[in-house]
């Protein structure tokens, strides 16, 4: 049995211009120890999912329909005061933008060491402080006992990263989210981290969602690729397939953007357009405006396709 | 840290001297008390005589300077109207301010911090909603208004409440006596109305600001509990620019407590600063004036060190 297994999710946001459907029903499941991408643009519905994943999600936004089975338990059925049991322990989250993801005024122990305290009710301060040491040890902060009393702002971006990667890790989950988390991060301090968080979802044998815009950070680490568009997935597959065959013209597009070293173009590829806002989506398929393959049968959206493996949706791909 | 404090201590030297000289300047300006002083009759050689007396005849740097050698002595001069020195005559005042200004303060911060954070826990719920309401109207009511109304409600049409006066005094203050606490009611009531609706307004902003950022959400994927979220993680950095305006806002209260001291008959500070104005009772408004931005300056260096404990990012 998977050890995560999403099926048909809706996250919805019912603001006053209308309902944004972020995550307009996505399926896919994580195998223990796997590690899956999940790509695409800025506002593709990448972090709502992981949000979703510990049921994170602010007003106007819920989950509308749809099942995120975890260990055999469905966690959109589960009350606040139960998920609260599992974030943090069983699900952690890796954020975005480790300058605003630590609390400015509170330290760095104390910001590690409550990650235990609030989970594991027998633990001592002693024991939560010894283990918050040791875990920065792991994550490679030189001087771990110093950097209990430090504050957020004596530390720079690369050592926050691993701060928060540390207070992902410190109840050993069983599936970490991480939602781009190199990002923000200098590309010389991106290979470390990724490299560090690949080595320790391994050594904790924890599964991995990774979230990024970077099919390059992808083709990397991961094991399985999702790639969303405009709340739902248009191609999913294992790593190889979709990287060095890719199907949906969407993916192809993601993969001929990125720059080639042997490679002397004055200008890199572009997809043409924009994604189209969640607002006001085209009738059938909502790549069809952007893609060069589109005619008449992609005014319908495409339904559901299993090649080879992997899922697809397109109706140019037969 | 004792380097920080040294600095501010200098800074705040510099400010009240600026002070003074502005101070001495303007009344200088403002016109010759002597006049005023003297019956109608009086004959040329008494105005003459009385200026010299009170050594208004020097030039205004004669003036200034004789004043700095009187102020490193620690005397203010005497008032030229009760003839008594005018520091005294302002820190005999001073209690009466003080009390109002204290008690509206503490009120509006231990009634306004919490309601501030309700309203924004849940801003769109019908409990912020009313809060938001009457927070508006507090913020908007001119003090002079709720005075009289509160004037009008309880002591003319109810009788409940004296409409004037500091009642007994036990101990510098009157909140130690029935009798004063009832006097007491109103003057603090009208201060507190808009310190307490702004304090709740600026708590509500900040803390809905901060309850958006990244890091609340981080401790939330944590599995800390909300309410620990909301009056730990989120109030903590709230409360950083609160203890500023806060600072600012009760050196207001103590210098502006004029009009309020003036529907209440109040015998506080705010009253004898504007009496002494109408006579250019000139040692009276610099005293006062220098007291009151002592006052500031002195809640200002509080404010400074205060921050070095909240914010580790000014600690040094």
């Amino acid at each position: 049995m998977a050890l995560l297994e999403v099926n048909n999710l809706h996250t919805h946001f019912f603001t006053r211009n209308g309902i944004i459907k972020a995550v307009d029903g996505i399926s896919f499941s994580i195998e223990k120890g796997e590690i899956l991408g999940i790509v695409g643009e800025s506002g593709a519905g990448k972090s709502i999912t992981g949000f979703s994943m510990l049921g994170l999600i602010d007003q106007p936004g819920k989950i509308v329909s749809g099942e995120i089975i975890f260990n055999g338990v469905d966690l959109v059925k589960k009350s606040e005061k139960e998920l609260q049991k599992i974030r943090g322990n069983e699900i952690a989250m890796i954020f975005q933008d480790p300058q605003t993801s630590l609390n400015p005024v509170i330290s760095i122990g104390d910001q590690l060491m409550e990650a235990i305290l609030y989970h594991n009710k027998k633990a001592s301060k002693k024991d939560a402080y010894n283990a918050s040491v040791d875990i920065l040890k792991l994550v490679g902060l030189p001087a771990a006992e110093k950097r209990m009393k430090s504050y957020p702002h004596q530390l720079s971006g690369g050592m926050k990263q691993r701060v928060v990667i540390a207070m992902a890790l410190l109840n050993n989950p069983k599936l970490l989210v991480a939602d781009e988390p190199t990002t923000a991060l200098d590309v010389t301090i991106q290979a470390q981290i990724l490299y560090l968080m690949k080595k320790l979802s391994k050594d904790f044998d924890s599964s991995l969602i990774l979230i990024t815009h970077d099919i390059a950070v992808v083709s990397q680490l991961c094991d399985k690729i999702a790639v969303m568009y405009a709340g739902r997935i248009v191609e999913y597959g294992k790593k190889e397939d979709i990287i060095f065959n890719p199907k949906h013209p969407y993916t192809k597009g993601l993969i001929e953007c990125l720059p080639k070293l042997n490679d002397d173009k004055e200008r890199l590829y572009q997809i043409p357009g924009i994604m189209p806002s969640l607002l006001s989506l085209p009738e059938g398929c909502y790549f069809k405006d952007r893609c060069e393959f589109a005619d008449k049968e992609c005014d319908v959206y495409p339904d559901q396709q299993d090649i080879e493996g992997r899922r697809i949706f397109c109706h140019k791909v037969k | 840290m004792t380097k920080y404090i040294l600095n501010r201590l200098f800074h705040s030297a510099l400010v009240m001297f600026t002070i003074s000289f502005i101070v001495f300047f303007i009344m200088f300006k403002a016109g010759d008390p002597v006049e005023l002083m003297l019956p109608p009759d009086a004959t040329q050689q008494d105005v003459v005589d009385m200026r010299a007396a009170l050594g208004l005849d020097k030039s205004f740097i004669v003036q200034y300077q004789k004043f700095l050698v009187n102020v490193s002595k620690g005397n203010l001069g005497n008032s030229f109207i009760y003839g008594q020195p005018a520091l005294d005559i302002v820190f005999e005042r001073m209690p009466a301010t003080m009390e109002l200004a204290v008690i509206a303060m503490f009120i509006s911060v231990l009634v306004g911090i919490p309601l501030g954070i309700i309203s924004s826990i849940k801003p769109n719920s019908i409990l912020s909603r009313i809060i938001m309401f009457f927070s508006l109207a507090g913020i908007s009511v001119p003090v002079f208004w709720t005075g009289m109304i509160l004037v009008l409600i309880f002591s003319v049409i109810l009788g409940v409440l004296p409409s004037s006066g500091r009642g007994e005094v036990y101990l510098f203050t009157s909140a130690f006596t029935w009798d004063g606490i009832k006097h007491l009611i109103m003057p603090v009531a009208t201060l507190a109305v808009f310190q307490l609706a702004l304090i709740l307004r600026l708590t509500r902003t900040g803390m809905m600001e901060v309850l958006m950022q990244d890091y609340i959400k981080l401790a939330a994927a944590k599995g800390v509990p909300r309410k620990v979220i909301v009056y730990y993680h989120a109030l903590k950095n709230t409360l950083i620019p609160l203890i500023t305006i806060i600072g600012i806002q009760f050196g207001q209260l103590v210098a502006f407590t004029i009009v309020t001291e003036t529907i209440f008959a109040w015998p506080g500070t705010g009253k004898l600063i504007i009496d002494s104005i109408q006579n250019l009772d000139r040692p009276i408004v610099v005293a006062y004036l220098l007291v009151i931005s002592f006052i500031f300056v002195a809640i200002n260096f509080v404010v400074d060190v205060l921050y070095t404990f909240v914010d580790p990012r000014v600690r040094v």
